[in-house]
C-alpha cells in the first residue's frame, strides 16, 4: 500500500469536503463558542465565591464530617426506634400524596386533552393552570402548606398533591390525545354501549401510562419527602435536621444509609410493576 | 378431534383468566394495604385533606396583594400599587439570578463529571469490568441522595451560601447525567469507531474521533434538559441555607409575609417556565444539528 500524494489528498478534499472535517470558518466559530462558555465558566466560579479559602477549607471540613458518619449508627435506643418510623412516615406520605394526585388527575386529564375538549380557548386556559401548579416545587408547597395547615405529615401529602396533581393531568391528557382510535372503533363495530367502549376501548390503552406515571411521581416524591421535614412537613426530615444540630453524625450517617435502601428498595419494586403494567407491549 | 382443541382451548383460556383475575384481586388488595397503612401511619384522613386544601384557600387568600384600580401604576410608596407589592423587585430579581447561575455552573460541572464518568460506565468500550461496575455504582450514589440532603451536609462544610448549593446540584447532575451519557455510548454505531482502530488510534483517540462526534448532540440535548431540572432546583436549594431566591424565600414565609412570599413565588415560577421555553427551542436546535 503506498501513501497518497499531495496532489491526490487535495483532489479527495476538493470531492469530499466534509470528509475532512470542517471548514476554517466553521472550527473559528466553534473554537470563539468554546472560549465564551469556558470564560463564563470561569467567571461563574469566581462570582460564586469557588476562589476563596472557605472553599479550600470546605473540603477538609467536609471530609472530616463524612468520616465522623462511620460507622453508622443510632444514638440512643429511643432514636433507633423513632428513625424506622420517621422513613415509613416518609415513604406513606409519598404513597398518598401520589395516589391522590394520580386519582385527581383522570378526571382532569380528560379535561386538559384537545380530543375531549373541543375549545381551543378552553384548552389553552386549563393547560396554563395546570402549568402554574407545575412550575411550583413540592418543598415550596410544603412552606405554604406549614403556614396553611401546620406542621405534621399531612402538610407533607397536601403538598405532594400539589405539586403533582397538575403534572401528572398533563401526562394523562397527552395520552388521552395519542390514544389509537382503532380499538375504540373494533368494541364500538362489535355494538358495544358507550360506557363498554370506555372500558374495553379507551382504558386498557391509558390506563397502564396512567399507573406508570404516578409510579414515577412516587419514586421521585420518596427522595423529596426525605426533606420536606426540615420545613416541618413530617417524616424523617425532621429527625435528619435534629440530629444535625446535635452533630451527631453516626446517626445523620445511619438516616442517609437507611433511606437509601429504601429508595433502592422502591425503585426496585416500582420498576418491577411498572414492566409488568407496560408488560405486553414492550 | 377438533372437539377436544376447542375443549383445551377454553380450558387453558379458563385457567389463564382466573389467574389473571387472582393476581388482580391479589394487587388490589395490597393497594388498599398499603394505603390504609399510609393512612394510619401519617394520620391522614379524608376529611382533615379536604379541610387542608380550605385552609389553603385562606391562605392563598393572605397571600393575594391589595391592589387598587386607582393606584395600580404609582410609585413604590402608594398603598395598592403593582410597585409597592414589589418593593423589593430589584433585590429578589437578584437573588433569582444567583439561582440562575448555580444552576448554570452546576449544570457546566455535573456534565463534565458526567462526560468523564460515562465513558468507563459503558459496557461496550474496553474498559474492565470493575471498573464500570464500580464507576456505576459512584453515579448511582450520586444520584440517589437528595439534594436537599447533600446541600444540608455542604452547607455544614463549605457555610451558608451558593457553593453549597451548586456542589449538591453539580453532584447530582454528574449522577443522573452520567447514567444517561454511558446509554448513549452502549446505542452507538460501531462503524466510525472500527474506522478509528483500523488507524491504529489510542484508546483516548478512540473516544475523541469515534465516540464523541456521534453522541455529542444527544449528550448536549440530555444536558439542556437536565439544565431546567436544575433551575428548579436552586431555586429551592436556599431553604436550607445554600444560596440563590430560596434562603429569602424561606425567611419570608416564615415571618408570615404572605404577600411578599406570593410575590417571590411568582417570579420563581416565571423564571422556570421562561427557562424551559427557551432550553426547549434551543433542544429542538440541536436535535436537527443545526448548531453542530
Amino acid at each position: 500500500m503506498r501513501a497518497l500524494s499531495a496532489e491526490e489528498v487535495s483532489g479527495l478534499r476538493a470531492r469530499f469536503p466534509q470528509a475532512f472535517g470542517a471548514p476554517p470558518a466553521v472550527k473559528l466559530a466553534r473554537g470563539v463558542l468554546l472560549a465564551l462558555v469556558i470564560g463564563y465558566v470561569g467567571y461563574l466560579v469566581y462570582k460564586l465565591g469557588f476562589i476563596s479559602p472557605t472553599f479550600i477549607a470546605g473540603w477538609a471540613k467536609l471530609g472530616d464530617t463524612l468520616a465522623k458518619m462511620l460507622p453508622p449508627s443510632f444514638h440512643d435506643s429511643q432514636s433507633a426506634h423513632d428513625i424506622p418510623i420517621g422513613i415509613v412516615e416518609t415513604v406513606a406520605m409519598a404513597f398518598l400524596g401520589s395516589v391522590f394526585a394520580g386519582l385527581i388527575a383522570i378526571p382532569l386529564g380528560f379535561l386538559g386533552a384537545r380530543t375531549v375538549i373541543g375549545s381551543p380557548i378552553i384548552h389553552f386556559l386549563v393547560r396554563r393552570v395546570y402549568d402554574f401548579f407545575r412550575g411550583i416545587p413540592p418543598l415550596i408547597w410544603a412552606l405554604i402548606f406549614t403556614r396553611a395547615v401546620g406542621l405534621g405529615p399531612m402538610t407533607g401529602v397536601l403538598a405532594f398533591i400539589a405539586a403533582d396533581f397538575a403534572a401528572l393531568a398533563k401526562l394523562n391528557a397527552e395520552a388521552i390525545e395519542t390514544v389509537d382510535a382503532k380499538p375504540i372503533e373494533g368494541v364500538r363495530s362489535a355494538g358495544a354501549s358507550g360506557f363498554a367502549v370506555l372500558r374495553f376501548g379507551l382504558l386498557p390503552q391509558i390506563l397502564p401510562v396512567m399507573l406508570g406515571q404516578a409510579l414515577y411521581f412516587f419514586e421521585s416524591d420518596v427522595r423529596a419527602a426525605a426533606i420536606l421535614g426540615i420545613v416541618g412537613a413530617g417524616g424523617i426530615g425532621r429527625i435528619l435536621d435534629q440530629s444535625m444540630r446535635l452533630l451527631y453524625w453516626r446517626e445523620v450517617g445511619m438516616i442517609i444509609l437507611l433511606f437509601l435502601i429504601t429508595v433502592a428498595l422502591i425503585d426496585f419494586g416500582s420498576r418491577w410493576l411498572r414492566r409488568r403494567l407496560i408488560g405486553g407491549t414492550s | 378431534m377438533s372437539d377436544d382443541a376447542v375443549a383445551r382451548f377454553e380450558k387453558s383460556f379458563g385457567a389463564h383468566q382466573r389467574r389473571v383475575t387472582l393476581q388482580a384481586i391479589f394487587g388490589w388488595l395490597l393497594f388498599l394495604a398499603c394505603f390504609v397503612g399510609a393512612l394510619l401511619i401519617s394520620n391522614v384522613t379524608l376529611d382533615r385533606l379536604i379541610a387542608g386544601w380550605g385552609k389553603l384557600g385562606d391562605y392563598v387568600h393572605l397571600m393575594l396583594p391589595d391592589l387598587a384600580r386607582a393606584h395600580l401604576f404609582d410609585d413604590v410608596h402608594t398603598k395598592g400599587s403593582i410597585a409597592y407589592w414589589y418593593y423589593g423587585f430589584p433585590k429578589w430579581a437578584a437573588e433569582i439570578w444567583q439561582s440562575v447561575e448555580m444552576a448554570l455552573l452546576a449544570t457546566a460541572f455535573g456534565f463534565l463529571g458526567a462526560f468523564l464518568w460515562s465513558f468507563p460506565a459503558a459496557r461496550n468500550l474496553g474498559v474492565p469490568r470493575i471498573l464500570t461496575w464500580l464507576v456505576r455504582r459512584l453515579l448511582e450514589l450520586c444520584r440517589t441522595v437528595p439534594e436537599l440532603v447533600s446541600a444540608l451536609i455542604f452547607v455544614f462544610a463549605f457555610g451558608i451560601g451558593p457553593i453549597a448549593g451548586v456542589l449538591a446540584i453539580a453532584m447530582h447532575t454528574t449522577g443522573s447525567l452520567g447514567k444517561l451519557f454511558s446509554e448513549v455510548h452502549e446505542n452507538i454505531d460501531v462503524g466510525p469507531v472500527e474506522g478509528v482502530k483500523a488507524a491504529g488510534a489510542s484508546w483516548v483517540k478512540l473516544m475523541r474521533f469515534g465516540i464523541v462526534p456521534q453522541v455529542l448532540p444527544n449528550l448536549l440535548s440530555y444536558t439542556l434538559l437536565r439544565f431546567e431540572v436544575n433551575v428548579a432546583a436552586s431555586t429551592v436549594i436556599g431553604v436550607v441555607g445554600a444560596g440563590g431566591i430560596g434562603q429569602d424565600l424561606r425567611k419570608w414565609i416564615d415571618f408570615n409575609t404572605p404577600q411578599d412570599s406570593f410575590a417571590m413565588i411568582l417570579m420563581i415560577i416565571a423564571v422556570i417556565f421562561v427557562i424551559d421555553l427557551t432550553s426547549e427551542r434551543v433542544r429542538t436546535l440541536f436535535q436537527r444539528g443545526r448548531m453542530i
